[in-house]
């Protein structure tokens, strides 16, 4: 619809958008649609309670933000490359529940429980990418729908978390709790630990993906798979990468989550999957894929805990409409990064 | 005692009947209970208990066979229903519903074909699909702890309450909350927000009570799943000045933490088990053999559970 899109030949629907054709500074403006909608939240914030704009506030928003931030990171690829996955939070959680159950039984058969834990948390990653692994075969190898695929084990993931932990809670024994929780609870030069990971993945994703041919494969096959098999990219295995990809991303943020609370239990993780496409779709990403960027999807993973971070600092809007007023917010900063697709 | 007696006299008789006239068996009660899938805590702990009283109520009468269904959600319990009426053939019915009103219909369907109905819990809009109704008290579970934690606080301080899903339930138990501190002019609830019974979201809602509040006296947490979200934070933010933290439910870990004594925030707790699935199978099974009625409405009642009588509510194997 906006004349500077209009290109002497007739595009194909989800061809790449080619920058040096187009005046960069209406690309950049569309692109800051989550920036524009963060800083007027954080504006609407600050008026609204002073406390909004306290360093520990601001600590405790970005803490909470890693989990979905991390894996909103490795959706990002996935979304990008024409893909889903609804299964992420159901994997958090089984993962979790694993990483638990492992743990409190390494802790005291293997005599180190402070190697118990790092064991734990090498397997929460490992899980992580052989559930991707699996995902990523069945897509490819079994040319199954992704949405299919992943839908099965959304269930298939939770139901066995269910079942080992008896409908109730998996908890970490008490000694072992204290040991991992500085995981997440500490900080490094007043930054807290999972803050930091977040900063880490996010940079190493947006290096893979505008740094490598790896990341531009990733890109070619979202905008049109047909070609870029014409181009000799294997498909495949770059498609079973993004899955790999992001399973390593929920073990990563799993790790992160388990010395939180100590405990997984069947509600744990529920509705992840949402939160994490949400925040790849308000960070300007296409839903359909081809392109995107990691930077607008850590906006929009942030975005989104503020919305409910300001919400608990305040009560004008009444309670019942919490969910109402996250729904609008996500709808208006879509609005203002429209035309990207 | 009584019910002990008859019920011996029953068995006696039943076993009597049974092994005289083996080709004629006394009219057999056959159960169906209808229960949601343990996707949370609480359900996991409906589901245990109601394979507890399958397990102990098949033995103890052996004209009993009892069929235990768990639904995800509320077209599959409506399902579930019509094959426990047609395949199953019931002729009593426990139910725990999903949802009131989608589930009004196909119990009422399951009452027409002759089956004794118990409706547990949530209740369904229209009461004459039922016969009997058991209930935990949720006025008790808003009204316990406030009263308690108004005592605690001797009837000064500020409070912060996190509730549950937006419910009819969670309403009928705030308004049951705020009816006793209107008894307490100098008792301030700053604030009540949903955490939806989630830890991960008593965490962030605490976190945000602890940023905005300077100073909390107590915490109605509503929920023993809640109130270990609402430990952590206070952890984490390194605050002393909660006195207080109530879940709610009498969790078998914060019933542990109660006897402890440990942490001297938890001194209390509200007794709103899931045993009253049991209970609730067991009073309709014994009703339905000796061929009598429940009373239209039985409320389990909920209570206070302090460090005396902690260990008459800790089942260490429930996985609630």
């Amino acid at each position: 619809m906006p004349p500077e899109q209009q290109t002497p030949a007739p595009q194909p629907e989800g061809a790449q958008h080619r920058g040096e054709n187009k005046p960069r500074w209406t690309e950049r403006l569309h692109g800051l649609g989550p920036v524009i909608g963060l800083v007027l939240l954080c504006i609407a914030g600050t008026l609204l309670n002073s406390d909004f704009a306290t360093v520990d506030n601001a600590m405790n928003v970005l803490t909470r933000t890693a989990f979905i931030g991390i894996i909103a990171v490795g959706m990002c690829f996935v979304i990008i490359s024409g893909g889903i996955d609804l299964s992420v939070g159901s994997m958090a959680a089984l993962i979790a529940g694993s990483v638990i159950m492992f743990i409190n039984w390494a802790g005291p058969a293997s005599g180190s429980p402070l190697m118990a834990v790092v064991m734990g948390a090498v397997l929460a990653v490992v899980l992580g990418a052989l559930f991707g692994l699996a995902h990523g075969l069945l897509i490819t190898k079994g040319r199954i729908e992704p949405f299919i695929v992943t839908l099965g084990t959304l269930g298939i993931f939770r139901a066995y978390l269910t079942y080992f932990a008896d409908g109730g809670a998996l908890t970490l024994d008490n000694d072992l709790s204290d040991l991992y929780a500085p995981v997440y609870y500490a900080s490094l030069a007043g930054i807290p630990v999972p803050v930091w990971v977040f900063v880490i993945v996010a940079i190493i994703g947006g290096v893979i993906l505008n740094r490598t041919a790896y990341g531009r494969y990733v890109q070619a096959i979202g905008s049109n798979e047909q070609v870029a098999r014409y181009a000799a990219v294997d498909v495949d295995r770059v498609k079973i990468l993004t899955y790999v990809l992001l399973g390593v991303c929920v073990g990563i943020a799993t790790l992160l989550y388990v010395p939180r609370l100590g405990s997984a239990s069947p509600t744990t993780g529920l509705l992840w999957e949402l939160e994490a496409i949400a925040a790849v779709i308000v960070g300007g990403t296409a839903l359909k894929g081809g392109a995107g960027s990691i930077t607008g999807t850590v906006v929009g993973a942030i975005l989104l805990s503020v919305i409910s971070n300001i919400l608990n600092l305040t009560s004008i809007i009444s309670v019942y409409l919490n969910a109402a007023v996250q729904g609008f917010v996500i709808i208006i900063v879509a609005f203002l990064q429209r035309g990207r697709r | 005692m009584t019910s002990f007696t008859r019920r011996i006299a029953l068995t006696a008789v039943a076993a009597a009947a049974f092994a005289s006239l083996p080709a004629f068996a006394a009219e057999k009660v056959n159960l169906g209970v209808s229960i949601p899938a343990a996707t949370h805590s609480f359900m996991g702990g409906i589901n245990y208990w109601a394979n507890q009283a399958k397990k102990d109520l098949e033995k103890e009468h052996k004209d009993l066979k009892i069929t235990i269904k768990t639904a995800a959600n509320a077209p599959e319990q409506a399902n579930q229903l019509q094959d426990l009426s047609t395949v199953t053939k019931i002729n009593a019915l426990v139910v725990f519903p999903f949802e009131s009103a989608a589930l009004t219909k196909p119990v009422a369907q399951v009452k027409a074909k002759g089956a004794y109905v118990t409706v547990v819990d949530r209740g369904l809009t229209d009461t004459s699909a039922q016969d009997a109704y058991v209930a935990g008290d949720n006025t008790a579970f808003g009204r316990i702890p406030a009263e308690y934690i108004a005592k605690q606080l001797g009837g000064k301080g500020n409070v912060v309450a996190l509730r549950g899903i937006a419910t009819t339930l969670d309403n009928e138990r705030m308004d049951a909350f705020n009816a006793v501190l209107k008894n307490h002019p100098d008792i301030k609830l700053l604030d009540a927000k949903y955490a939806n019974w989630n830890r991960d979201d008593a965490f962030k809602v605490t976190q945000d009570y602890l940023t905005r509040f300077k100073n909390i006296d107590a915490i109605w947490a509503a929920d023993d799943d809640m109130a270990v979200g609402v430990l952590k934070a206070i952890e984490q933010a390194k605050r002393d000045d909660i006195k207080i933290v109530f879940g709610g439910a009498g969790a078998k870990g914060m019933v542990k933490s109660i006897m402890d004594g440990k942490d001297k925030r938890i001194g209390a707790d509200v007794s709103y088990s899931p045993k009253f699935i049991y209970d609730a199978i067991k009073l309709t099974a014994e009703a339905r053999l000796k061929g009598e009625k429940l009373p239209a409405t039985t409320i389990i009642p909920s209570v206070l559970i302090t460090k005396e009588n902690a260990k008459d509510f800790y089942h260490p194997n429930s996985p609630f």
